[in-house]
């Protein structure tokens, strides 16, 4: 069994990260420059992280898989950053943020580190804005903010639609000046593909030069995994097409235990599948919400008419029926199930059936065509270029879609996992949003782990670990060396008669169907019958093209699915063996007599922390009791 | 529907390269113009051949990895419109597509339709940030500012990086991109302490990577996938000649 301390500093909640900061240990400035961290990932996390711990004098190599830092997929981010500003003079606070943040993520998140995410969102908002991130602005020069979903107050920092570019585009820019500097060495189009422990403790990387296949080995003193999230192995989702689980997983099967893989978001306003050619979905943000009303026919009947046909008396506006005191903006989790419910009842609209109206008019009624313009209109113009239809004269179709992973590495307060050495931040471990993240969390929780958890728990390794520095020729790294250039051989000599991609889709298809928006004891089981099937016949019949010695996209392709078979059934061992139902996790045999879900704290209020076992063995549970001291486990209710 | 494609197919940096042409079979209107390339590709491993190599990542027009020249036009020719958000509802049954990567000497062939776009990140080293470390930074409600000047700086600071401008340039010039980056930090108060320096640097650094001369055609902002407008431009020789003037010494080392 895994040692899982989670270290969580003494003291009431308010005070914990202060006090820590000052029993923490220090590296002198001087020595600083005596260490060298690797820092896998360029996403809000990663960057963040790479650019201060650069700043405060460390030596950084950064990698990412992706040709240039700020494409990393936290750019796609829409609607916006909470912060417990209170701005709006309108009841908001730290303690408020933490309440929302342990209560949206259904009592299944650690109250320690939520509250520290409260606090330093605050801080968070300064940093970006002295970076130069155009933040939306009132007249009077000061900041605007939005409501989002699972919050009754407006703490949401936007910049347009775009908040996550331009959050990103800060931390790039901090992270290019470090490069310039001298501080930060990039490694992009460069993809990790093992963890190297030395003695126990993370030491360095294998990774693959994406250009020219190169295969080779970085040692450093620590090893930082800012690498996302694991949407897609549902082949489906709003990731973008190189997200993958690879770090994290080999992480894994290194010993790093991997906390509650089940805790997946379905975001409920997503454009529908438009068929079988479909390569990733779209999200519509959450801040549309704020101005559009989901509805869908009260008969089904109309689904097929044109929606301003039907009149209001036949429209059942679902979310306002069923949660009228947060109405539209009900949490993500809870606004999915209500579309899947609707469709299944066979009132969807749209030619697939599977969609829901997310309808503007009565906000363009009062408030004018422009002021939505101002708000949306890069988000109305997406949606028209994927659908053909212009959102301002017809309801938006949407539909729920995977698009955030709250479980990940396991993680301790101090951001590392139970490997020494090895630190994991942002949507990659599973620390801050417990079992449903609220909207606007992520790029809170990516450049708090980066700006201010990590820069300084990781120095607090450095002095007290007093690890010898690692040597490159030490032979775990040749060892992991071969291992990688092993299981890309073995990929590229199957030569079989399927392609990569078709294999990914029918994972996917086997994971949204059987562990998707509504799980069961019946379909986690058939799944874990099918994934190890469909995985035998990969490594028989899947067809790799190209060679290893160039850039090939195709192989890169089949190593990240590779490592997706073996995590997907992990994934649905978890969905097994939680029976209750919480936040992203619903099982059908745990729900409330109206369908809510039923969260079951006398067995299941702990963090499930799996530990590999070696090839073949079923996976060993650690568990992490959550305890709440502050705030009182309560039944989630939105109504 | 069915198209013929006309694509540059490249093995690496130091092959030359040429037009190879494809059917593309059975492709329906709500596609991507990528989503058409992976069906391409699907057959094209299927039948034991390379795939087209393409960058892609968000398929949704914001991370700026998609690049290639459509037609002739730098990601296809719909205004505002990546070449991942293109759909084939623009194409007609029968159409012939050619399809090429970005051509610019500053952007390097990788392979088929991928380019190395690392001088972009290296003329952002040069100046594209603000000198502001981690920590001791004032409320950001501490410095109001005016709401059309946050709104201008949005909208520059909308570039994705994605390289359209410099394809599309007879001289393959970087200014559209680089003007963005210093328009964007030069009408922030933020970004005023080092407005000079970051335009003297940024604009060498361009020159060093070998992107060409401006002449103002206007190519680069009518393929420009966010719109960033080519003002911008004209801000940026704004700023250069303020620079110059007022740094005589540094623009006899720059540009």
């Amino acid at each position: 069994m895994a040692i899982l301390n989670s270290n969580i500093p003494s003291g009431p909640v308010a005070q914990k990260w202060e006090k820590h900061k000052f029993d923490m240990k220090l590296v002198n400035p001087a020595n600083k420059r005596k260490f060298d961290v690797i820092v896998v990932g360029s996403g809000l996390a990663g960057a963040s992280a790479a650019a201060t711990m650069a700043e405060l004098g460390y030596n950084v190599k950064c990698f990412c898989f992706q040709d240039s830092p700020r494409r990393a997929h936290s750019i796609a981010a829409q609607g916006g950053i909470n912060a417990a500003k209170n701005y709006q003079n309108d009841g908001d606070s730290i303690y408020r943020l933490f309440y929302d943040t342990i209560k949206g993520g259904d009592f299944r998140a650690r109250e320690a580190n939520v509250y520290r995410l409260a606090q330093v969102s605050v801080n968070i908002i300064d940093q970006c804005a002295a970076q130069g991130v155009p933040f939306a602005r009132e007249y009077g020069g000061l900041l605007s903010n939005r409501s989002f979903g699972g919050a009754q107050v407006s703490r949401t920092f936007y910049a347009r639609g775009q908040t996550g570019q331009q959050l990103l585009i800060g931390a790039y820019q901090a992270l290019e000046r470090q490069i310039g500097l001298g501080k930060v060495k990039m490694y992009s189009r460069t993809e990790m593909l093992e963890l190297v422990l030395i003695d126990g403790h993370a030491k360095g990387i294998i990774v693959r030069d994406l250009v020219t296949g190169a295969i080779s080995t970085h040692a450093g003193d620590a090893v930082v995994l800012a690498t996302g999230g694991y949407g897609n192995v549902f082949y489906l989702s709003t990731n973008a097409k190189g997200c993958n689980v690879t770090a994290t997983w080999r992480a894994y099967k290194k010993g790093a235990c991997f906390a509650n893989p089940c805790y997946t978001q379905i975001h409920p306003t997503c454009i529908p599948v438009s068929g079988e050619h479909q390569s990733k979905l779209t999200l519509m943000s959450e801040s549309l919400r704020n101005d559009g009303r989901v509805w869908i026919p009260k008969r089904k009947e109309d689904c097929r008419k044109v929606p301003h046909e039907i009149p209001e008396e036949a429209r059942d506006y679902i979310l306002e029926r069923k949660y009228p005191s947060y109405g539209n903006l009900a949490p993500r989790d809870i606004s999915s199930r209500a579309a899947k419910e609707a469709c299944d009842e066979g009132r969807g609209v749209g030619p697939s059936g599977l969609g829901v109206y997310l309808d503007f008019a009565d906000a363009i009624k009062r408030l004018g065509e422009n002021v939505i313009r101002e708000r949306y209109a890069n988000l109305f113009d997406m949606y028209e270029k994927i659908t053909g239809e212009n959102a301002y004269k017809l309801p938006m179709r949407i539909y729920p879609a995977v698009h955030y992973t709250m479980g990940g590495s396991w993680v301790d307060y101090n951001l590392m996992s139970n490997v020494p050495g090895l630190f994991v931040l942002g949507e990659a471990n599973f620390s801050d949003h417990g079992a449903n993240r609220l909207g606007a969390s992520a790029l809170m929780q990516g450049l708090a782990d980066g700006y201010f958890v990590l820069p300084y728990t990781i120095g607090n390794y450095f002095a007290s670990a007093k690890q010898p520095k690692p040597k490159a020729d030490h032979p775990e790294f040749k060892k992991a060396l071969d291992d990688v250039q092993a299981r890309t051989k073995r990929l590229l000599s199957i030569k079989g008669k399927r392609t990569v991609n078709s294999f990914h889709k029918e994972l996917g298809k086997i994971m949204w169907e059987k562990c998707g928006m509504a799980r069961s004891e019946q379909s986690l089981k058939e799944a874990l019958k099918l994934i190890p099937a469909l995985r035998e016949e990969f490594y028989k019949n899947v067809n790799v093209a190209g060679s290893e010695g160039e850039f090939n996209q195709n192989l890169e392709h089949a190593g990240r699915l590779a490592d997706f078979f073996e995590f997907g059934e992990l994934l649905c061992h978890d969905a097994l063996h939680r029976n209750e139902s919480c936040g992203g996790h619903f099982r059908v045999e745990y729900q409330t007599e109206d369908g809510e879900a039923k969260r079951n704290d006398e067995d299941y209020a702990y963090v499930a922390a799996w530990e590999y076992a070696g090839e073949g063995k079923p996976p060993i549970l650690n568990k992490e009791p959550l305890v709440y001291e502050e705030i009182h486990m309560s039944t989630r209710s939105y109504k | 529907m069915n198209l013929i494609l006309e694509v540059w197919r490249q093995k690496n940096a130091n092959d030359t390269g040429s037009f190879v042409t494809y059917e593309a079979k059975d492709i329906i209107p709500d596609m991507s113009f990528l989503e058409m390339l992976d069906v391409v590709n699907e057959d094209l491993i299927a039948r034991g051949e390379q795939p087209i190599a393409f960058d892609s990542d968000c398929r949704e027009g914001i991370c700026g990895t998609c690049s290639m020249v459509i037609n002739g036009i730098a990601h296809g020719g719909l205004r505002g419109t990546t070449a991942c958000q293109l759909h084939m509802r623009h194409f007609s049954d029968g159409d012939t597509i050619t399809v090429e990567p970005w051509r610019a000497s500053a952007f390097p062939v990788i392979r088929d339709l991928v380019t190395d776009r690392d001088a972009f990140d290296r003329i952002i080293q040069a100046g594209g940030f603000v000198s502001v470390n981690t920590g001791g930074t004032p409320d950001a409600n501490a410095l109001p500012i005016p709401k059309t000047d946050a709104d201008e700086a949005m909208d520059a600071a909308a570039c994705i990086g994605c390289g359209a401008c410099v394809a599309a340039c007879k001289n393959a010039s970087a200014m559209l991109f680089v003007s963005a980056k210093v328009s964007h930090l030069a009408l922030l108060p933020q970004g005023k302490p080092e407005a000079e320096r970051r335009v003297l640097n940024m604009v060498k650094q361009m020159s060093i990577e070998g992107f060409g001369s401006c002449t103002v055609t206007g190519s680069c902002e009518a393929v420009c996938p966010k719109e960033i407008s080519i003002d911008f431009i004209a801000r940026m020789n704004r700023e250069y000649g303020k620079a110059i003037l007022k740094n005589r010494t540094d623009s006899k080392e720059g540009a």
